[in-house]
C-alpha cells in the first residue's frame, strides 16, 4: 500500500540524514522525498512517499515520531488531500514534431521553458495519473531526459498540518 | 548542574583543552585503557546507580572505539552521555588527522547526537543531552566537540530550563486504556506478568511487587528485567525465552492474558513469534510507542512510564474491588498448574563429579546471599548467571541483553564499583569474553577497584560451541580456545590477585577468600568444557519446544 506522509522537522543540519538513515536502517522503502522549509523558517516539511502494509506503516510513523528532531508526522491517508508533482522533460524535436509537442503541452497545461534547435524542455505539474498519461503520449516523440520531484501534498479545506500546540510540560527539563 | 561526580575517559590531541580544564577538577576521572571500556564503564555505572553515566574520549579512533559501547547502551536503553572530541571546525570534512564523522557513525545507535559548532550553544546542548539521555525511554546521547570550540570562551550560563517542542515523552498512561486493561485482567483465568528492563529504568519494582502480590499473578522476567521482581519470590517463574525456565515458557504458552510491562518482545524472549502465547490476549505497557505491536500484535496498548502506570493500576484496583471479587478463585487452577511446572521442572544440571559452571553460580549466590552486583559477559556465562543467581533487587545485574556484547561485563563492573565502592561487584565471565577487554585490569588495579572476575573457563567459546554440538554435528570450527593465557599469572602481572579452582571441593573456600581480599581479583575456574545451557529453545522454534537437560 502506498502512503504519502508529511513530516515536520527542525530545520537543522543532519536531519535529512536521520530520516534517510531510519528508512534504510529499518528496511523501509522511500519512493520519493521532497523537502524544503515552509512559512516558519525553523521548520522544514518533508513529504515522503513510502510503501508497506499496515504494520510496517505503523512502525514508520512511530519510528519517525521517535526521532528527537521530528516535530509532527501525518499520514495523508487520514484526510482528504491534494497532491502534485512536477516534471521537467526534455524532448527531441524536429519540424514535424514541434507542433504536436506544443499541442500536447497545451492540453496538459504544461509550459515550454527552454528551447534549442533540437529540443524542447517542458514543465508539467499534476498528480501521478496525469503525469503518467502525459509521459505515455510524448514517449513516441522521444524523451531525451526526465527529472521529477515526487509528490508534495496538502490537506483539503481549512485543515492544516501544523506543529502540535506547545504544551509546557513533559518536554521541560528539571532545574 | 547535572551532578556528574565521575567520568570514564581517555585522552588524545583533541581532548587537550578539556583535559587541561579538568586538572583541578573534583570530578572523579577514571582513565581506562581502551575507549570501548570507557563507555561500558559509564554504562555499568549508570545501570548500577540509576544516574547518567558519562565518558569523554578523543577524536577519530578514540571516538570510533566507543561505537560498540554506545550500541550496547542503546539496545538496552541505558542513559549515558558520551563526549567525543573532534578536529577543528575548519578541518571537518577534510580528512584531517584523527578525524572521523562520529555524529554520522553513531546516528543509528544513539538516542540523539550533536555536533557543537559554536561554544555559545555548548551549555544548552549539554543540558539537552542529559535530559534526552535520562527521560522517556532512556538511551545514549553523544556530543561531539571540535577542538576550536573547546578552546573558545564565552559567558557561561547553564540554562535552568530547556524546552524541546519535538520531544515530549508520555509518562502518564491513558486512563481509559488502563481501565480496559484492568477489566481484562479481572476476567482472565490464566494471567502472567511479563516484565522487562522498563521496570528497572522507571524504578517500578515496588509497584510491580505490590500488584503481583495483590492479585497473586505469577511473574516472569526478561533478561533485562531480572532484579525487577525478587528472584526468590514464590510468584516468580524465572526468566523466559531461549534459555528460560520451563515454568515461565509454559506459562506464556498456556496463558490467556499476558501483561507485558516495560519489555519489548525481543526475539530471544518470544521464540517463534507466530506461536508466542497462542491462547492469550496481550496487554502492553511501555513508554516507547514503537515497542508496541512491533513484534507481537497487542490487544490493549498503554503508552506510559511503567511506574506511573502501575501506580495508577494499584489505585484503580482499590476503587474497583468488586470487579476482582472472584479473581483469586478463578485463577486457583492456573496457579496450581504453574506451581506444578515450577516444582517438577526446576532449573537443573547433571551432577557427575566434574566441576559444573552452574554449581559455581549457585555457590556465588549462596556465599553472597544475593547481596552483590553481578555483571556478566555474553554467552553461556551470561545465561548461567541469569538462571542460577537469584537477583533480589533491581540494578544488581549488569548484562548486555540486546546487543550481546562480549567484553561488556568487566568494564561495566568497574563502573559499578566506582559508583558503589563498598559493594561486592562480581563479573561472571567466560574465558573468551574476558579476553575482549582484559586490558582493563590495569584500570581496576590503578584505582583500587576490588572487582572480582570469576572466569567460567571451559576453553571454548561455549555458546557457539553448544550450537555446533546441537545443530552442526560437533564441528567445532573456531570455537576451541586452546591457547588461553594463564589467567592467574596474568592477574599477577597486572598487580591483581589470581586464584584457580579445578575441583568442586575448593569452590567455597577460594571464592570466600577472593571475595574478602580487597583486591582486583581473577578466579579462574576450570569447569566442565562441554557443558550446555538448558533449557534451550532452538532458534525459530516456539517457546514450548524446549530441549531439557
Amino acid at each position: 500500500m502506498r502512503h504519502i506522509i508529511s513530516v515536520l522537522v527542525e530545520n537543522e543540519f543532519g536531519v535529512l540524514s536521520r530520516i534517510a538513515g531510519l528508512f534504510s536502517g529499518r528496511g523501509f522503502n522511500i519512493e520519493s522525498l521532497c523537502v524544503a522549509e515552509g512559512i516558519d523558517p525553523t521548520i522544514s516539511t518533508m513529504t515522503i512517499v513510502t510503501t508497506g502494509n499496515e504494520a510496517i506503516l505503523e512502525q514508520i510513523l512511530k519510528q519517525l515520531n521517535k526521532l528527537i528532531n521530528v516535530i509532527k508526522v501525518t499520514d495523508f491517508k487520514e484526510m482528504d488531500y491534494v497532491s502534485r508533482e512536477m516534471i521537467l522533460v526534455k524532448l527531441h524535436t524536429d519540424e514535424k514534431t514541434r507542433a504536436e509537442i506544443l499541442r500536447m503541452a497545451e492540453i496538459f497545461r504544461g509550459k515550454i521553458i527552454d528551447v534549442s534547435p533540437k529540443t524542447y524542455t517542458l514543465l508539467v505539474t499534476g498528480d501521478e495519473e496525469k503525469l503518467k498519461a502525459f509521459l505515455a503520449l510524448v514517449k513516441p516523440i522521444g524523451i531525451k531526459e526526465l527529472v521529477r520531484t515526487g509528490p508534495i501534498a496538502i490537506a483539503r479545506g481549512e485543515k492544516t498540518i501544523k506543529p502540535k500546540e506547545i504544551q509546557n510540560k513533559g518536554g521541560e527539563a528539571d532545574g | 548542574m547535572e551532578g556528574v561526580d565521575t567520568i570514564f575517559c581517555y585522552p588524545g590531541g583533541a581532548t587537550l583543552n578539556i583535559t587541561d580544564a579538568l586538572y583541578h577538577s573534583d570530578i572523579h576521572q577514571i582513565v581506562v585503557r581502551h575507549e570501548q571500556a570507557a563507555v561500558h564503564a559509564a554504562d555499568g555505572y549508570s545501570r548500577a546507580s540509576g544516574r547518567v553515566g558519562v565518558s569523554l574520549v578523543t577524536s577519530g579512533p578514540g571516538a570510533t572505539n566507543t561505537v560498540t559501547g554506545i550500541a550496547t547502551a542503546y539496545m538496552d536503553s541505558i542513559p549515558i552521555v558520551i563526549f567525543s572530541c573532534q578536529v577543528n571546525t575548519m578541518l571537518i570534512g577534510n580528512d584531517a588527522f584523527q578525524e572521523a564523522d562520529i555524529v554520522g557513525i553513531t546516528r543509528p545507535c544513539t538516542k540523539h547526537n550533536y555536533l557543537v559548532k559554536d561554544v555559545k550553544d555548548l551549555a544548552r546542548i549539554i543540558k539537552e543531552a542529559f535530559f534526552i539521555a535520562r527521560s522517556g525511554r532512556p538511551g545514549p546521547v553523544l556530543v561531539d566537540i571540535p577542538k576550536d570550540v573547546s578552546a573558545a570562551s564565552c559567558d557561561f550560563k547553564y540554562p535552568d530550563k530547556i524546552f524541546l517542542r519535538s520531544y515530549q515523552p508520555t509518562y502518564v498512561g491513558h486512563a481509559g486504556q488502563i481501565k480496559r486493561l484492568l477489566k481484562t485482567i479481572a476476567v482472565s483465568k490464566r494471567p502472567v506478568l511479563y516484565t522487562g528492563g522498563g521496570i528497572i529504568s522507571s524504578g517500578a519494582s515496588q509497584e510491580l511487587l505490590k500488584f503481583a502480590e495483590k492479585l497473586s499473578i505469577p511473574v516472569t522476567n526478561t533478561l533485562m528485567g531480572l532484579g525487577g521482581f525478587p528472584g526468590n519470590h514464590p510468584l516468580f517463574l524465572g526468566m523466559l525465552g531461549m534459555h528460560g525456565n520451563y515454568a515461565a515458557n509454559m506459562a506464556i504458552t498456556e496463558s490467556d492474558l499476558i501483561i507485558a510491562i516495560g519489555s519489548r518482545f525481543d526475539d530471544r524472549a518470544t521464540g517463534k513469534v507466530d506461536e508466542f502465547a497462542p491462547r492469550a490476549k496481550i496487554v502492553h505497557i511501555d513508554i516507547d510507542p514503537t515497542s508496541i505491536s512491533k513484534n507481537i500484535k497487542v490487544d490493549i496498548p498503554v503508552v506510559g512510564d511503567s511506574k506511573n502506570v502501575l501506580k495508577k493500576m494499584l489505585e484503580m484496583l482499590d476503587d474497583n474491588k468488586e470487579d476482582f471479587e472472584n479473581f483469586q478463585q478463578n485463577i486457583t487452577d492456573w496457579v496450581q498448574t504453574v506451581n506444578h511446572w515450577k516444582n517438577n521442572y526446576p532449573l537443573t544440571y547433571t551432577k557427575n563429579g566434574t566441576l559444573k559452571p552452574q554449581y559455581v553460580i549457585e555457590r556465588i549466590y549462596e556465599l553472597t546471599k544475593g547481596n552483590a552486583i553481578i555483571s556478566t559477559e555474553v554467552g553461556q556465562n551470561q545465561m548461567w548467571a541469569a538462571q542460577f543467581f537469584k537477583f533480589l533487587k533491581p540494578r544488581t545485574i549488569l548484562t548486555s541483553g540486546g546487543l550481546g556484547t562480549m567484553g561488556y561485563g568487566f568494564p561495566a563492573s568497574i563502573g559499578a564499583q566506582v559508583a558503589f565502592p563498598k559493594s561486592l561487584v562480581i563479573d561472571i565471565a567466560g574465558d573468551g569474553s574476558i579476553q575482549m577487554n582484559i586490558q582493563e585490569l590495569a584500570t581496576a588495579v590503578q584505582y583500587n577497584l576490588p572487582v572480582k572476575i570469576v572466569i567460567l573457563n571451559n576453553r571454548f567459546l561455549g555458546m557457539v560451541r553448544q550450537w555446533q554440538e546441537l545443530f552442526y554435528e560437533k564441528r567445532y570450527t573456531w570455537t576451541h580456545m586452546n591457547h588461553a593465557p594463564d589467567f592467574v599469572k596474568l592477574a599477577e602481572a597486572y598487580g591483581a590477585a589470581g586464584y584457580r579452582i579445578t575441583e568442586e571441593k575448593d569452590v567455597d573456600d577460594v571464592l570466600h577468600e577472593a571475595f574478602n581480599n580487597n583486591k582486583t581479583t581473577i578466579v579462574d575456574v576450570h569447569v566442565n568444557p562441554e557443558e550446555c545451557v538448558y533449557p534451550m529453545v532452538p532458534a525459530g522454534a516456539p517457546l514450548k519446544d524446549m530441549l531439557l537437560v
